[in-house]
């Protein structure tokens, strides 16, 4: 790891890295730095390439980094993280893939996810997608996660994809257990000619469960981004979904929230919203002394803080 | 001096405004009443640049900005206030209020701009400004916002709407203090008689027209003559 390394990862963590910190770094398919504890264990998949994390139920409020770097030029990674988090613990992972290549050959991070959480278990997840380089169309990242979610557990997602991503596809499928809950923001700001495809799959198989996706996203230029959702009541459950995109220049955007109630007892609800920037908002903010083009930087800014 | 000099605008060759000439002095309070429809709102979103007119100059100081964007006529210090205030997804009441002072802020000028409006601060600077906020709450964070700006006119569009009676002494008291202060020059309109009080001019717009200027008393006789002579017609037909 060198300054350039801590410089791009700082994009995904918005901090440094500390040597006594619980994390395990990844560069260029390969562990470059781990730090772990009895509380929390960081072992290395034997079959596969990635690691399974193990946190104890006596875990409270700790953190966990897990973050992957790319900066071969060309390289293609596939990576398979297994997050299991015993009963009653409460966790953050910080997780991310930053990708720098500045050569035509397309680099790549596949990232397979699977979180088992435990019962009564507290966990946030943060991701942030991050990618640099002097030319556009080489980058790209997927991820694929499975969630399953313990009697009582919760689960907060946060994941974040704001810029230099070419292409991504993404695709969550979840599982809720009696009383657990799950939060998803997601927040995706494409530009040029990147290309987004962004999907979930919640089942809301236990009684009392409680679902809530939030997706908000802006397109700019030539990008395209399309989002699929699918929330599925099977018993006594509470579901919300809700996308909201601004569109710019010559961008495409597509939403399907899809609802399915195989329970009486199911509330789901859905709103979607694409449309470009309201010019009454560009003027609000003009007439308390900001240019269109401030106004709109504004805009942007709140919609995706 | 803010000057309006000869303004016209017309939509499908039918006129809004017409022939309006009016000039509003440093620090003066002038009040803008009339019917709906009448041309009220057109005007001061003519001079705030939100519509341009089809003839006519507006002058501030000698100085014409009839041609000048929105953003520059802020920057010279007219400020405007929303009749029906806008909604954004994602800024919140802070930044909103950072924004309207030029980004020179910090928690303690917003808690007192917020509880100059009424609001208390500990609940609202972080709250979004989106449709989850009630009209009577949006109408305060647009005036904390006016407040925050200041200005050497500030233009304000009903800003009594949305407000509930129990707090209109509240705004009517914010209008006093902003008079009394004697640092922008302020046009208001109004159908209400407490904020007529406080007016040094009132002005009558009616069918596009300046159809009155004066103070409270004269228009007054004016406002009971209208009433009286629309009370003939009722009769008559």
């Amino acid at each position: 790891m060198n300054k350039d390394d801590n410089d791009i990862l700082f994009n995904i963590l918005n901090e440094e890295i500390s040597e006594d910190s619980i994390h395990n770094i990844r560069k260029n398919g390969e562990t470059v730095s781990r730090h772990d504890s009895d509380e929390i264990s960081i072992v290395s998949k034997k079959a596969k390439q990635g690691i399974e994390i193990y946190v104890k139920s006596s875990v409270k409020n700790q953190v966990v980094q897990v973050p992957v770097l790319l900066t071969t030029e060309g390289f293609t990674d596939v990576v398979y993280n297994d997050y299991n988090v015993s009963d009653n613990a409460e966790v953050t992972i910080v997780a991310g893939c930053a990708i720098h290549n500045d050569c035509e050959i397309t680099s790549m991070h596949s990232g397979v996810h699977a979180f088992n959480i435990g019962k009564n278990a507290k966990v946030k997840y943060v991701e942030k997608h991050y990618g640099c380089g002097q030319i556009d169309s080489n980058r790209i990242i997927n991820t694929d996660t499975i969630i399953n979610l313990g009697k009582g557990s919760s689960l907060v997602i946060e994941t974040v994809q704001i810029s230099g991503v070419d292409k991504s596809t993404r695709n969550t499928i979840a599982v809720l257990e009696d009383e657990s809950t799950l939060e998803i923001t997601e927040k995706l700001m494409t530009a040029s000619n990147d290309n987004v495809l962004s999907s979930y799959k919640i089942n809301l198989n236990g009684i009392n469960t409680k679902a809530n996706l939030i997706s908000r996203s802006i397109a700019k230029n030539n990008s395209c981004q399309e989002f699929v959702s699918e929330l599925i009541g099977n018993n006594k459950s509470f579901g919300h979904i809700e996308c909201d995109a601004i569109i710019m220049d010559n961008a495409k955007v597509s939403s399907t929230p899809k609802i399915i109630a195989n329970s009486v007892d199911a509330e789901l609800t859905h709103e979607a919203a694409i449309g470009k920037i309201s010019g009454e908002q560009l003027l609000k903010l003009e007439t308390l002394g900001l240019t269109k083009e401030e106004a709109e930087a504004e805009i942007i800014k709140g919609f995706m803080k | 001096m803010l000057e309006l000099k000869n303004i016209n605008y017309k939509v499908d060759n039918k006129y809004i405004l017409k022939d309006i000439n009016l000039e509003i002095k440093d620090h003066e309070f002038v009040l803008i009443t009339g019917p709906n429809g009448s041309g009220k709102s057109t005007l001061v979103k003519i001079i705030m640049g939100l519509i341009k007119p089809t003839s006519g100059s507006i002058v501030i100081n000698g100085y014409d900005i009839t041609d000048k964007s929105v953003y520059e006529r802020a920057k010279m210090g007219i400020t405007f206030t929303f009749q029906t205030p806008v909604v954004f997804k994602g800024l919140t009441v802070r930044d909103l209020l950072c924004i309207s002072r030029d980004y020179y802020y910090d928690d303690y000028i917003g808690r007192e701009l917020l509880r100059k409006v009424g609001l208390c601060a500990q609940e609202y600077l972080d709250r979004e400004v989106n449709n989850s906020l009630s009209g009577g709450e949006l109408k305060r964070i647009e005036l904390a916002c006016a407040l925050g700006k200041q200005g050497n006119y500030i233009l304000f569009d009903e800003p009594e709407a949305g407000i509930d009676l129990w707090s209109f002494e509240d705004l009517t008291n914010i209008f006093k203090s902003m008079k009394k202060s004697k640092k922008s020059g302020m046009l208001v309109i109004s159908h209400q008689e407490r904020l007529f009080n406080l007016a040094d001019r009132i002005v009558i717009i009616e069918n596009g027209t300046i159809k009155e200027i004066g103070s409270k008393n004269k228009i007054s006789k004016y406002l009971k003559n209208i009433k009286c002579e629309k009370c003939m017609r009722d009769c008559n037909e």
